[in-house]
């Protein structure tokens, strides 16, 4: 399948730690800016096809154990960012696109690149 | 973000519109329209409209709360839990349709966007009536909600249909639902809420099965969790309450059923279990047969095994568990007579819905197969049309 090439816009419209959703045609692509990095994936969930890159991106529970085994209770991560699909909460590393609960499942990666400030999509 | 387009994308600058709209996409993908799609439980929201109930409840106090109070939390108890799961989870328009459809016109859109021909409506906030210790509440409120939907939701099309409310609080006033509104039009038969403490098998409610019974009318019993109530409150997470709550609520009634022998008494009544999904029904079935095996003395009634009665109940799919070899839900399926007795549900818009594309995606499933599950064991149960009934090119606004 050969790919095409598709402009985006300039890197700065595209808000730190957040998304803009395009449509190029009948795909829709959720384009994320993490800590500087840019990602894109299809914005069709793993789980039922739902709009997965319209949802909240939120930072990664982690939960810290203590030397006992006891709970040293919930924090957020202040690295780590997931996408959740607003249609049932299923959870997604905004890095790698793998499903946090089930690594079997990820979301469908497009490549984006930046040229002279301008950011790209290959487009399947 | 206007900045941002260019001839080559457009730029979706609201991103929380139109978030059904890729429900439309998967429809589409499998030709979901050319098939007869019965969902068997969706949920409106009755306290948005609930002024609407108020020319319809009798009870003069209760009258007075539905008329003053905006608000309904403080007559109708909660189930407990965050079912949104801190936001994550949303509806366009927000917070209004995480719960319920505020109107008929919005649930026939939204059944265009899905791909439903039929679909069955109930409440939301009283899934949770019959916990209320107040018995005349639960029996105005449930006459109030069930004159209200056969008035203005079933009256609007043809496409809408119900079980009503049965408030089983009281087996006198539920006998006389029954009566009173089982003949009129999109009534396709009675619901129990399952989260109560009044046990299903009480000589009280002998007359109310046997005008269900009399009249055709399916009993279907709706799964919900009230995470405060025994061995749930136990449970830390909504997650661990949500997934054992709702069968357990189910399981209960079930196994009492069963073993009072239910269907030996009212052999042509047809018992419907919603909203728990599937994995529960062989766990029940194979213990309470080892259990009678032991004790026949316990339920003399029975002329069968228990899971053989269990083979004749319906169940609605949702949430349709789908696990990692799907040979395991295939065996699941043969166990309780799936291809035949299950009933496609959305549970549409609560927050583990599913679409048709579930179970149309089943890879062991054969076409005839899908088609049963997804409409024609519904059509056939409740005596439905069995053509597709959806308007042709309707849906696909991004609702």
């Amino acid at each position: 399948m050969v790919a095409e090439r598709r402009r985006v816009g300039p890197v700065e419209a595209i808000p730190e730690n957040g998304c803009v959703l395009v449509r190029l045609g009948q795909v829709e692509v959720g384009v994320f800016k993490v800590r500087g990095v840019l990602r894109a994936y299809l914005n069709r969930c793993a789980h039922q096809g739902g709009p997965v890159c319209q949802g909240e991106i939120v930072p990664r529970y982690e939960e810290e154990i203590g030397p006992g085994g006891e709970s040293l209770g919930v924090r957020a991560s202040a690295t780590r960012l997931d996408i959740a699909c607003p249609w049932h909460g299923w959870e997604y590393d905004l890095m790698t696109g793998e499903n946090i609960a089930d690594r079997r499942y990820r979301l469908r990666a497009v490549p984006v690149s930046v040229e002279e400030g301008i950011v790209y999509l290959e487009v399947p | 973000m206007a900045d941002v387009i260019t001839a080559d994308t457009e730029v979706v600058s609201d991103r929380r519109r139109g978030i059904l709209a890729n429900a439309r996409r998967e429809a589409e993908a499998r030709r979901l329209d050319e098939v007869l799609i019965v969902d068997v439980d969706c949920h409106i929201m009755e306290t948005l409209r609930f002024k609407d109930l108020v020319p319809y409840i009798d009870h003069p106090q209760v009258r007075r709360i539905v008329e003053r109070y905006p608000s309904f939390t403080s007559i109708i108890p909660g189930g407990g839990g965050d079912r949104e799961v801190a936001g994550r989870i949303f509806r366009d328009p927000p917070i209004v349709a995480s719960y319920g459809h505020a109107s008929p016109e919005q649930l026939l859109e939204e059944m265009d966007t899905i791909g439903i021909d039929y679909a069955f409506i109930f409440p939301t906030p009283m899934l949770n009536l019959g916990m209320s210790p107040d018995v005349e509440l639960e029996v105005a409120l449930a006459q109030g909600y069930n004159r209200w939907v056969t008035d203005t939701w079933l009256q609007v099309s043809d496409r809408i249909r119900a079980l009503l409310y049965l408030p089983f609080g009281d087996a006198d006033a539920s006998y006389r639902e029954v009566v009173e509104l089982g003949e009129r039009r999109g009534v396709e038969g009675f619901m129990v809420t399952s989260a109560r403490t009044t046990p299903v098998h009480h000589r009280s409610y002998m007359k109310v099965y046997a005008a269900l019974e009399e009249r055709g009318l399916p009993i279907g019993f709706h799964g919900i969790v009230q995470w405060r109530e025994g061995a749930l409150a136990q449970l830390n997470r909504f997650l661990s309450a949500h997934a054992i709550g709702f069968p357990l609520s189910n399981m209960i009634h079930l196994a009492n059923i069963v073993i009072n022998g239910l269907p030996q008494r009212f052999p042509r009544l047809r018992w419907i279990f919603l909203e728990s999904g599937l994995f529960w029904i062989p766990f029940i079935a194979h213990r309470l047969d080892n259990e009678y095996r032991m004790r026949p003395s316990e339920a003399p009634l029975l002329e069968r095994l228990p899971s053989e009665y269990i083979r004749d109940f319906y169940f609605s799919t949702q949430p349709l568990e789908v696990p990692e070899r799907p040979e395991h839900l295939e065996m699941v399926m043969d166990m309780i007579d799936g291809r035949r007795h299950l009933l496609y549900a959305s549970d549409w818009p609560h927050w583990d819905f599913d679409l048709p594309s579930r179970v149309y995606d089943l890879p062991f499933l054969s076409e005839a197969d899908r088609r049963a599950i997804l409409g024609g064991n519904a059509a056939e149960l409740f005596g439905l049309p069995t053509s597709v009934a959806r308007r042709p090119g309707a849906g696909g606004d991004g609702r």
